[in-house]
């Protein structure tokens, strides 16, 4: 058996997979901090919830009304961005002018409400929910076992965050996004409804965390709690990064993921720390983030 | 960015509306230091009329969250890892008592200055970003420090640390008699209440409100602002682990519970439901907070949702904190 550094080589590309696999949800959830952030200068604690809601959207539709997992990758992300953009135009949206740690105390708040209430009917236990039949069973790839669904979330990931990359950086739409982060008001005298690209911005990014959500609902268990640690890691990748570059929320999150994989094979004890140890060495190195401008 | 336009009401720099501001502020302090004597003799009489157990917890997490004020309400920074230096310093206090065979006294205070030490730590890495970076390095610095805690052998993982002895203080006063430690409790808690009081009305204070009111002025006019920043931060941290650490003494037990971020919202509210940025208001709201946990704890209400609840009526109604309102309105009169 090939051996690299004392370590089979199958276990170290299987936790470079699993790694790899985490690092897709880390990018594509800091990509939808880093377009809420950009533009609503509002730091989504309910990142994580939006993520467990888009999970148990799809959950909920195979149990209840039998829609499988294809329709629900379309239908769940886009009930989390409705809800989300109704949260927004009501409330989210008085909070604009004030400081913006109001923001990230509100949408804490809502995170405990929407976790607490999915926990209260739905109990702690994870339920399990099946991936498409057609990506189901592996391929052997020669020097290791691939799972076929895992392969395609991997795949996914890539797809959906270069799409939204090219929407930001490529489009029309995007090109109102991006000046009107540059400057609001001057964006809004130019005759572009501001509020409204608000709005579709905050849907924007929670429907990619519910997007996130189906996606990982057959990796992981549907689980009311799935969101609540994740978020907490992708905030560090976030600070890792800088929040002023979409591209570089997604290369950090790839890039940490697969980190962490690699020290669950040289040192498991670690595994659990060291996105934030990473974190703590480029805030000594390079205060703004990797890619960041100080905002 | 740090600047906390809804705190705009402090014990001692509002701004003055008459044309008497020294007589007004005179009789304001005044006010003030009635309501502490009246709620000091109330504390002094409560365990005659309440469980004791329960008004310890209180003061704990009210100390708690008068350090946590310190520095959100007069630097501006909202840390949301505060949690890692009360669950820290629990059981460091726990761990020395128990296992060590320290005499309580000694232990909250060995556990209050690792607490210090962990803020020193945490604090030199957070101050490097501002404002709302600052609340995520917190965070995730604290769950660093939660996975520390979770895999260091000396907590005992999920179970934690139980059955801490209260032992005798200095070897002669016998904790597990209920009005003794309860003496020693509110005695800890008022020292720690004071001690920030004071620095809020030191000159030192004074340079940490205008860093929170405008940080670059503060910078032209020559104070070394992160020297202050780290300054209180670890103030703050030290207060914070001395609360954490009575706690492990009143209810003999340091688990996993106080060093998750859970717990740094919860401080969160408790300063942000009695009013940021005032003396008395974090205790006001650890007080409910604490007896609203205890109300729904038996019924099949999910507490959870009521905090959230709670907090974001509180940032889109409320964001004076009920202190923060009554001064509000006393000072309208």
């Amino acid at each position: 058996m090939t051996m690299i550094f004392g370590i089979p080589l199958p276990a170290l590309l299987g936790q470079l997979l699993i790694g790899f696999i985490n690092g897709s949800f880390y990018a594509l959830l800091s990509l939808g901090l880093a377009v809420i952030f950009g533009l609503l200068r509002v730091i989504n604690f309910a990142h994580g919830a939006q993520y467990m809601l888009g999970a148990f959207a799809a959950y909920l539709l195979l149990a209840y009304t039998g829609i499988g997992f294809w329709p629900a990758l379309v239908i769940a992300p886009l009930i989390v961005a409705a809800i989300s953009a109704l949260i927004e135009r009501t409330m989210l949206s008085r909070l604009y002018d004030l400081d913006h740690l109001y923001g990230l105390l509100f949408t804490f708040g809502l995170a405990l409400i929407l976790e607490g209430s999915f926990r209260w009917y739905f109990g702690a236990a994870g339920q399990p929910y099946s991936g498409p039949q057609i990506l189901a069973g592996g391929t052997n790839l020669g020097f290791m076992f691939l799972p076929n669904y895992r392969g395609f979330v991997v795949v996914a990931s890539i797809v959906i965050c270069l799409a939204v990359w090219l929407l930001i950086e490529k489009t029309r739409l995007g090109a109102y996004l991006r000046a009107a982060t540059e400057n609001p008001q001057l964006v809004q005298a130019f005759g572009v409804n501001v509020p409204l690209l608000l709005t579709l911005t905050y849907a924007l990014g929670a429907g990619l965390a519910g997007l996130a959500g189906v996606l990982a609902a057959p990796v992981y268990q549907v689980s009311p709690l799935m969101g609540s640690n994740l978020i907490i890691i992708v905030f560090a990748v976030v600070v890792i990064g800088g929040m002023g570059s979409i591209g570089g929320a997604i290369i950090t999150g790839y890039v940490l993921g697969i980190l962490e994989g690699l020290t669950k094979v040289f040192y498991p004890e670690a595994s659990n720390i060291v996105v934030f140890v990473i974190m703590a060495v480029v805030l000594m190195l390079r205060p703004a983030g990797l890619f960041g401008k100080e905002v | 960015m740090t600047s906390l336009s809804g705190s705009g009401v402090t014990a001692s720099g509002e701004r003055p509306a008459t044309a008497h501001p020294h007589a007004r502020q005179r009789s304001r302090s005044a006010i003030g230091v009635v309501i502490a004597l009246i709620a000091v003799a109330g504390l002094c009489a409560a365990p005659f009329f309440v469980y004791p157990v329960f008004i310890m917890t209180v003061l704990c997490f009210a100390l708690f969250a008068t350090a946590f004020n310190l520095l959100l309400g007069y630097v501006g920074l909202l840390s949301f890892g505060h949690a890692a230096f009360f669950g820290g310093a629990a059981y460091f206090a726990a761990h020395a008592v128990k296992v060590w065979g320290f005499e309580p006294l000694s232990a909250i205070l060995l556990a209050a200055a690792g607490a210090g030490v962990m803020g020193l730590l945490i604090g030199l890495l957070a101050i490097r970003r501002q404002g709302i970076y600052f609340a995520m390095v917190t965070l995730a610095l604290s769950q660093m420090v939660f996975f520390i805690f979770l895999q260091a052998p000396f907590t005992h993982g999920e179970d934690g640390i139980q059955n801490v002895p209260r032992g005798h203080l200095l070897g002669l006063i016998d904790l597990n008699q209920p009005l003794n430690i309860y003496y020693f409790v509110l005695a800890i808690f008022l020292l720690g209440f004071f001690a920030v009081w004071r620095i809020v009305h030191s000159p030192f204070g004074h340079v940490l409100q205008a860093i929170r009111e405008n940080e670059n002025r503060a910078i032209s006019l020559g104070y070394r602002v992160e020297r202050y920043k780290l300054a209180a931060f670890v103030m703050s941290a030290t207060i914070a682990g001395l609360a954490g650490a009575m706690k492990a003494i009143v209810l003999q037990i340091a688990t996993l519970t106080d060093v998750a971020w859970q717990m740094s919202g919860e401080v969160v509210l408790m300063t942000l439901l009695g009013g940021m940025g005032t003396i008395f208001g974090p205790s006001v709201g650890a007080a409910l907070v604490v007896t609203m946990q205890n109300y729904f704890a038996t019924s099949n209400v999910p507490v959870t949702v009521i905090i959230g609840v709670i907090f974001v009526l509180c940032v889109l109604l409320f964001r004076r904190g009920i202190v923060g309102e009554a001064i509000r309105l006393m000072s309208r009169r």
